[in-house]
């Protein structure tokens, strides 16, 4: 999509400017039922979208992203834009710099349509715990559209954006596109930088694309990685343009089916698509092979216990003090505190929502002393073992496939009161994250349920820092749907 | 289970205040998540296998020199602040008198 509106950019078929005026009308016609954007920038969006025009006008050559509107999660920084993450804490927050992920893609001349919906601090599988709006799923308006980043993926699967961005911990971007029925890539650990993205879980979180294709994430991936001295993490850039990789062609590729992934828990309709989406690898040339990931069952568990730990580090940053909302705002809201610690605990109890809370002291309870080494440490050797899982796997096979989540996009509230249940969501997610690699979820299918066609992910691993491979498989599954 | 006592001292470590309902809320649902971390138990990790075999960064580190604030202007950092007076971040005092 984003090569077509491109092509149409360069001949002059089309202009940014009525580009940007078909998103931004597009966002005020659905966006009342759907609640995808948290703000739209629709000035902003005009003004940058006039300046690729006047580009074009002048003959100058445009970059692929150059003039294509997208949309950004509300956890990513933009200088002078409030940025809330979800909550209410960070309610009157105003960003004072660019993320590194906004100015790659200022750089890159796209236009930046708005903020879009999550979870909490992206503490969520279903968006339910945002503190400004419900998001629904543009597939069935009674269900949720996965989460954390939910509002980005109904934003593209409802045609408010061609591509947005979200950042995922444990499956934040592919288990919503999964649901959402779009494509969602978080790449490897340290593809893409984090600074200025609010910090959930640093060891985990990575930022990556929602898009309708998988040619069009491989460009949005292309325009935005490559190493940033504000990000550590971030490995040198290996100069490649991804969305050039995209063959079709993937004979002889050996694709890993990992036995403890389909379990007899699997509900059998998620399994049947699974199924067949594996037998149209197979007819496309792929070697499929079974494979053991054998701490697999411990994944969710270790995940549970480090990511926690890692967000009650961050999120102490929130105290009241230096940015966000305070019960010392000297406004008539609040009664406000009289010593510093009760302005800690009163602006934390007040600004933070349940789920928040929950992971901020379970995190806190397994760095705590005396219970250090039985979680936290225990949970580092874990994470160690299921790395060499990977490492193991990646010596026979070149990607594993599998359910980008064991369900379909479920009703509000249905987790409400089923704390393991939502945490469920996240099984074949946090695996990646917890080892580093790369993750693709693409549309695999659709089950039926009461009536409705709802989307199902399949999801693929590669190697580290080998998206190359990953795109040009789930392209090739893409392109037998044509 | 954890004891109300246990969550009472967690919350303050998070420095969260807490009212006493939203206590007994959070015992029941953190010593769920607790009980589900028991899996791991039943994994011996006498360790045959330390470390990581994967591509890791070495540390990447700067030249230890004071750069300011960067590109970010002390103005548009002190306009987050909830309170402040002549160019200071405000706070109350750390002991009550």
């Amino acid at each position: 999509m984003i090569r077509t509106l491109h092509e149409q950019l360069k001949n002059k078929e089309t202009t940014a400017i009525s580009l940007a005026e078909s998103y931004l009308a597009r966002i005020a016609e659905r966006d009342p039922e759907i609640g995808a954007y948290l703000m739209v920038l629709g000035d902003e969006a005009r003004k940058e979208a006039a300046r690729v025009d006047l580009k074009i006008a002048h003959g100058e050559t445009i970059g692929l992203l150059e003039g294509i509107p997208g949309a950004v999660k509300d956890n990513m920084c933009m200088e002078g834009t409030r940025t809330t993450a979800g909550s209410k804490i960070l309610d009157n927050y105003v960003a004072p710099y660019d993320a590194t992920i906004i100015r790659r893609l200022r750089e890159a001349g796209a236009i930046i349509l708005g903020k879009t919906n999550m979870d909490e601090f992206a503490m969520g599988s279903s968006t339910e715990s945002s503190a400004y709006r419900q998001t629904k799923n543009p597939a069935d308006p009674e269900r949720v559209p996965g989460g954390s980043s939910g509002g980005s993926a109904a934003a593209v699967a409802d045609g408010m954006a061609v591509f947005a961005l979200g950042s995922d911990t444990g499956g934040s971007i592919r288990q919503p596109a999964s649901f959402c029925g779009v494509v969602g890539l978080k790449p490897t650990y340290g593809r893409v930088s984090r600074y200025g993205l609010i910090a959930m879980a640093s060891s985990l979180d990575q930022i990556g694309p929602f898009t309708t294709t998988v040619e069009d994430a491989a460009i949005v991936l292309s325009e935005t990685y490559g190493y940033d001295p504000m990000d550590v993490t971030t490995a040198e850039s290996d100069g490649k343009r991804f969305e050039d990789f995209l063959s079709g062609d993937i004979r002889g590729l050996k694709i890993g089916i990992p036995k403890e992934y389909l379990s007899d828990g699997l509900d059998e309709r998620v399994r049947s698509v699974f199924t067949e989406a594996v037998e149209r690898f197979r007819s496309l040339g792929a070697e499929i092979r079974e494979i053991s990931l054998p701490h697999s069952k411990y994944a969710l568990p270790v995940y549970y216990i480090i990511m926690p730990s890692e967000v009650s580090s961050n999120l102490a940053r929130f105290d009241g003090i230096r940015f966000g909302m305070s019960v010392n705002d000297g406004s008539e809201r609040f009664a406000g505190s009289d010593t510093l610690l009760e302005t800690y605990l009163d602006t934390r109890d007040y600004g933070f929502g349940d789920e928040v809370k929950r992971r901020i002291m379970l995190g806190t309870y397994t760095l705590s002393a005396g219970y250090y080494d039985a979680y936290y440490k225990k949970a580092q050797k874990v994470r160690d073992l299921i790395r060499h899982d990977f490492v193991d796997a990646f010596q026979e096979v070149d990607l594993v496939f599998s359910p980008t989540a064991p369900e379909a996009a479920f009703r509000f509230g249905a987790k409400q009161d089923d704390l393991i249940g939502m945490y469920l969501s996240d099984i074949y997610t946090v695996t990646a994250n917890l080892a580093g690699v790369p993750a693709i979820s693409f549309p695999m299918g659709t089950l039926n349920e009461d009536g409705k066609d709802l989307p199902l992910g399949g999801q693929l691993m590669a190697r580290w820092f080998d998206e190359e491979t990953l795109l040009r498989t789930a392209d090739a599954f893409e392109k037998t749907n044509q | 289970m954890l004891t109300t006592e246990e969550v009472k001292h967690i919350a303050l470590l998070a420095r969260i205040g807490l009212s006493d309902t939203e206590t007994g809320k959070y015992r029941k649902e953190l010593s769920s998540v607790l009980d589900f971390f028991h899996e791991l138990e039943e994994l011996d990790l006498s360790g045959e296998r330390e470390g990581i075999d994967m591509p890791v960064k070495e540390n990447d580190t700067r030249e230890d020199r004071v750069h300011g604030s960067g590109p970010v202007s002390r103005e548009a950092i002190l306009q987050n602040v909830p309170s402040r007076k002549d160019g200071f971040v405000k706070v109350k005092s750390v002991f009550s008198l």
